[in-house]
C-alpha cells in the first residue's frame, strides 16, 4: 500500500492499464502533454506515448464519437471529459450510441467505452463546474454508472471500468481530488492519515455493483456517493445516532443486497445527493426500497440534496447538502 | 405588417427549393462538366489544394452518349462492370419488392435507394474487402458487394426470429458484422464522427483497414459533420467521408441544408483532399473511392467526396414527396438514372445486350421473390413470429445484471 491522493490513484489506475493492456488509449482535452487541468493523466503521454495518451479537440460530442469508433475497432478507450458540466454536447453519442451498439446490433458490436468526468461541488465553480449528472445517465439502459469518493476506490472502480466490456460512465467527485471533504469549507483535510488514502500499488480492482460499508451501525441507514459519503460521516458523527453508512459506489448496477439487509436491519433510511432532488437517483433508490423493504422501515425515507435550481457560485454552502441538514435527517427519522 | 415595413431593413433569407408541385423542372439539361475536365492527381503526393477544381468541378467518367473517358476512368474489365450492374439491379428489384411488401403489411417501414444504387455499390467494390462499411440508411447495397445472402436481409427488415438484430430495430437499420458493416442507427449524422474513431483504431494498430462512411446533404448540418471533418483533418486516419448530395432530406432542399454553393468545397478548409463526383456515374464512383483507398493505403489520412445525385424516390414508405416537389423532377436530372447508365456503357461498349438484361431481370426477380418467401417462412409483421420477448432484456449489457433480470421475470416470459 502506498500514500495517495484520489488524483494520484487515478493516474495509477490508468498507469496500470496502460501497462496491461495495449488496446487501452486515453484522450480528451488537455489530458496528453499538459497532463490534464487536474493533472489525472500527468506524465502518462511520456511514458506511453502520444498515440496512446493524447490531446483532443475541444469538442465533446466528437470525443465521444471516436471513443465509440474506437472501441467498436477493438480497443479499450478511455475519455476524460473535463467538466461533468460539459458532457452535455456528447449526450446523443453516449445516449444513443455508446449505450446502446451492443443491444440495437443483436450483439454483434459492442464498444467498451470508458468516460471519466470531474464532477460536483465545492470548489467555487458555479454553475457551470459543479453539477453531479449521474441521473442524466442512470436513466440510459445500456449504461453502467460509476461514482468514486476516496483514492482507494477510485483505483479500484476505474480498473474495474476500464476492464468491463459495457460502457461505463465514471464521476469523480472532483472536490475530493485533494482530500476528504466533511461539509466545512474552512476544514480542507489532505488524504494523509486517511484510511482510503492507502492504495495498493500495483493492478487493483473494486468489482462493479458493489457498495461498501463505510461504517456499520442499526439505528438508521444513510446512502450516499461521491463526495456526499464523508459529509454523511461527519453528519453521523454530529448526531450522535449509531446510523450504517452506505457508500453506493456503483449507482447502475447498485448493490440491491448491501442496501436491502442494512434497511432491513435499521427500518430507518436517508439518502443523500448533491444533484437536484427532482428526479435525482436517490428517488430510484427510495422508489426500489419500499418495494423491498415496505414492511420493514418505522420511519419515511428522507432525502437531503441539492436544491432544485441551477448551482450557485458564492453561496454554494447553502446549496450542497451539510452536516447539519443531513444530521437533522437522520434524527428525524428516530421520531417515528 | 412586416419586419421590413417597419424598419426598412430587409429581414433574414429563407431559401427555397427550385422547383415546387406544378413547376416544370429544368436543371439545364446535361452536365456542362464533362469527362476529361478534371485530371487524376498523383494519390500519393496529392496535396488539398490540388483538389480545388475537383471540389468546385464535377468528376465524371461516362460520357452522355455512354463512353468513358479521361484520367478518372478506372479502365475496368467489363465482367466487373456486369457485376456492379446486376448489383444496382438486384438493389432495385429487391426495394421494389421490400415497398410490395410494406404496402401490403408484410414490414412496418421501408427505404428505397431509388436513383442512387450507384453509391455504396460502385464505392464498397472500390475497397478491399475488410475495410469498415459505416453507412446510413440510404446505403444497404455495400451489402450486396460483400456477399449478404438476401434472405438474411428481408428477415431484418422483417423483424422475425430469423432477424440477426432481434426485431430491435426498425427495417434497414442492418448490422452485418461478417461483412464488416456496421449496425445503422437512425439519429442521422452520428455515424459520419464515429467512423473517424473506428480509422484511428486500425491506424493504431498497424493494418491496412480503412473505413468509409456516409452522411447525407441535410445531415451535414449536423455537429457530427463537423466534428468528423475536423477530428480527421487532425489525426488523419485512413477514412473516406462521403455526404451524398441527393437534393432532398425528406421535404428539406439542400438550400437549407447550406447557404454554400456546393459541399464538396467545405473540405478545404479542413486541409482535407476534397472532391465531387457524378452519383449517378459508376465508374466516376469507383475509380474517386480507389483514389481515396490509396491515399489511406499510403498512409494520407483523409478523403473527403461530395457524391452529386438526386432522390429519385420518396424519403421512405412514410413520405410522399408530391406534396413538396414535381413528380417527374427525377426525369430531368442531368445525371439521370445510374443503372441505365452503366447498361448503355456495357452495351456500348459490346459487352450487353438488353437481351441479357432482360434475362437477367428477370433471374433476379424470381431470386428476391424467392428469398422473400423463404424469409417470410421464419415469420412476417402480420402474424409473426417474432424474436422471445426475453431478447428485450439480453445484450443491454454483456451480462443481464439484477434490475434486468427482475424485469425480465416480471414479464413473465
Amino acid at each position: 500500500m502506498v500514500e495517495m491522493n484520489m488524483i494520484q490513484s487515478l493516474n495509477s489506475a490508468l498507469e496500470t492499464m496502460l501497462e496491461k493492456d495495449e488496446n487501452v488509449v486515453i484522450f480528451g482535452e488537455d489530458v496528453g502533454y499538459f497532463g490534464g487541468v487536474f493533472r489525472v493523466t500527468d506524465g502518462l503521454q511520456e511514458k506511453h506515448g502520444e498515440h496512446r495518451v493524447f490531446d483532443a479537440p475541444l469538442a465533446e460530442g466528437g470525443i465521444a464519437a471516436i471513443a465509440f469508433g474506437m472501441g467498436l475497432n477493438g480497443l479499450r478507450p478511455v475519455a476524460e471529459i473535463q467538466f461533468a458540466d460539459y458532457i452535455f454536447p456528447a449526450y446523443d453519442q453516449i445516449v444513443n450510441e455508446i449505450a446502446k451498439l451492443r443491444h440495437r446490433s443483436g450483439g454483434e458490436f459492442s464498444t467498451p467505452v470508458t468516460i471519466r468526468t470531474p464532477a460536483g461541488g465545492g470548489i467555487k465553480g458555479g454553475h457551470h463546474h459543479s453539477q453531479s449528472p449521474e441521473s442524466q445517465f442512470t436513466h440510459t439502459p445500456g449504461l453502467k454508472v460509476v461514482y468514486c469518493s476516496n483514492p482507494n476506490n477510485a483505483k479500484g472502480l476505474l480498473t474495474s471500468a476500464i476492464e468491463c466490456n459495457d460502457p461505463v460512465i465514471f464521476f469523480e467527485p472532483k472536490r475530493c481530488y485533494r482530500g476528504p471533504f466533511y461539509g466545512d469549507p474552512h476544514n480542507v483535510p489532505t488524504w494523509k492519515n486517511h484510511p482510503k488514502g492507502e492504495v495498493p500499488e500495483g493492478y487493483y480492482s473494486i468489482p462493479l455493483e458493489q457498495a461498501e460499508v463505510v461504517r456499520e451501525g442499526d439505528a438508521c441507514t444513510v446512502i450516499a456517493w461521491g463526495a456526499m459519503v464523508h459529509v454523511c460521516e461527519q453528519a453521523i458523527k454530529d448526531s450522535g445516532i449509531n446510523a450504517e453508512l452506505i457508500d453506493l459506489q456503483t449507482l447502475v448496477p447498485w448493490d440491491r443486497d448491501t442496501v436491502v439487509n442494512s434497511i432491513k436491519k435499521t427500518g430507518r433510511c436517508v439518502i443523500v445527493h448533491e444533484a437536484p432532488k427532482t428526479s435525482g437517483f436517490g428517488a430510484e433508490m427510495i422508489a426500489s426500497i419500499q418495494e423491498r423493504c415496505f414492511w420493514h422501515l418505522e420511519a419515511p425515507i428522507i432525502r437531503v440534496t441539492g436544491w432544485d435550481t441551477p448551482f450557485p457560485h458564492t453561496t454554494e454552502w447553502d446549496y450542497l447538502p451539510n452536516p447539519e441538514r443531513i444530521a437533522e435527517a437522520i434524527k428525524k427519522t428516530q421520531e417515528a | 405588417m412586416s419586419d421590413k415595413d417597419k424598419s426598412g431593413m430587409e429581414t433574414y433569407v429563407v431559401p427555397d427549393a427550385p422547383f415546387r408541385p406544378g413547376d416544370t423542372a429544368d436543371f439545364g439539361g446535361k452536365w456542362e462538366e464533362k469527362p476529361g475536365d478534371l485530371n487524376r492527381p498523383d494519390p500519393a503526393t496529392c496535396k488539398t489544394e490540388d483538389t480545388v477544381e475537383h471540389a468546385n468541378g464535377l468528376i465524371r467518367v461516362l460520357n452522355d452518349d455512354g463512353t468513358a473517358s479521361g484520367e478518372w476512368n478506372p479502365q475496368l474489365d467489363a465482367n466487373v462492370l456486369i457485376k456492379g450492374l446486376e448489383m444496382m439491379m438486384r438493389l432495385r428489384i429487391f426495394d421494389d419488392r421490400m415497398i410490395k411488401m410494406q404496402r401490403t403489411g408484410k414490414l412496418s417501414f421501408y427505404m428505397r435507394s431509388f436513383g442512387e444504387e450507384a453509391v455504396a455499390i460502385a464505392q464498397t467494390m472500390a475497397l478491399d474487402d475488410h475495410d469498415w462499411i459505416f453507412p446510413s440508411y440510404r446505403q444497404p447495397g455495400a451489402q450486396f458487394v460483400r456477399g449478404r445472402d438476401m434472405v438474411s436481409m428481408i428477415c431484418h427488415c422483417i423483424g422475425n426470429t430469423e432477424d440477426n438484430i432481434k426485431g430491435r430495430q426498425m427495417p434497414v437499420h442492418y448490422s452485418w458484422k461478417e461483412g464488416h458493416f456496421i449496425s445503422i442507427s437512425s439519429p442521422v449524422g452520428t455515424q459520419f464522427s464515429q467512423a473517424v474513431g473506428v480509422a484511428m483504431a486500425s491506424a493504431y494498430k498497424g493494418e491496412d483497414q480503412a473505413t468509409i462512411t456516409w452522411l447525407g446533404d441535410g445531415t451535414s448540418a449536423q455537429g457530427d459533420f463537423h466534428y468528423g471533418l475536423n477530428f480527421a483533418s487532425v489525426f488523419k486516419p485512413p477514412v473516406i467521408l462521403n455526404v451524398v448530395n441527393n437534393q432532398w432530406a425528406i421535404s428539406t432542399h439542400k438550400n437549407i441544408a447550406t447557404g454554400g454553393k456546393n459541399f464538396a468545397a467545405r473540405g478545404l478548409s479542413y486541409d482535407i483532399p476534397s472532391l465531387r463526383v457524378d452519383g449517378n456515374d459508376f465508374l466516376a464512383l469507383y475509380s474517386v473511392t480507389k483514389w481515396a483507398r490509396e491515399r489511406a493505403r499510403a498512409g494520407l489520412g483523409a478523403t473527403y467526396i461530395e457524391v452529386y445525385t438526386y432522390r429519385a424516390g420518396a424519403h421512405s414508405s412514410s413520405d410522399d414527396p408530391s406534396r413538396y416537389r414535381p413528380g417527374d423532377e427525377f426525369k430531368c436530372w442531368p445525371g439521370g438514372d445510374p443503372v441505365e447508365r452503366l447498361k448503355e456503357h456495357l452495351i456500348k461498349i459490346g459487352a450487353w445486350s438488353d437481351e441479357k438484361d432482360q434475362e437477367l431481370t428477370e433471374q433476379i426477380d424470381s431470386e428476391v421473390m424467392a428469398a422473400y418467401k423463404k424469409a417470410c417462412e421464419y415469420g412476417d409483421l402480420a402474424s409473426g413470429p417474432f424474436p422471445p420477448a426475453s431478447t428485450i432484456f439480453t445484450e443491454v449489457y454483456e451480462e443481464v445484471p439484477w434490475h434486468l433480470q427482475e424485469q425480465r421475470e416480471e414479464l413473465g416470459k
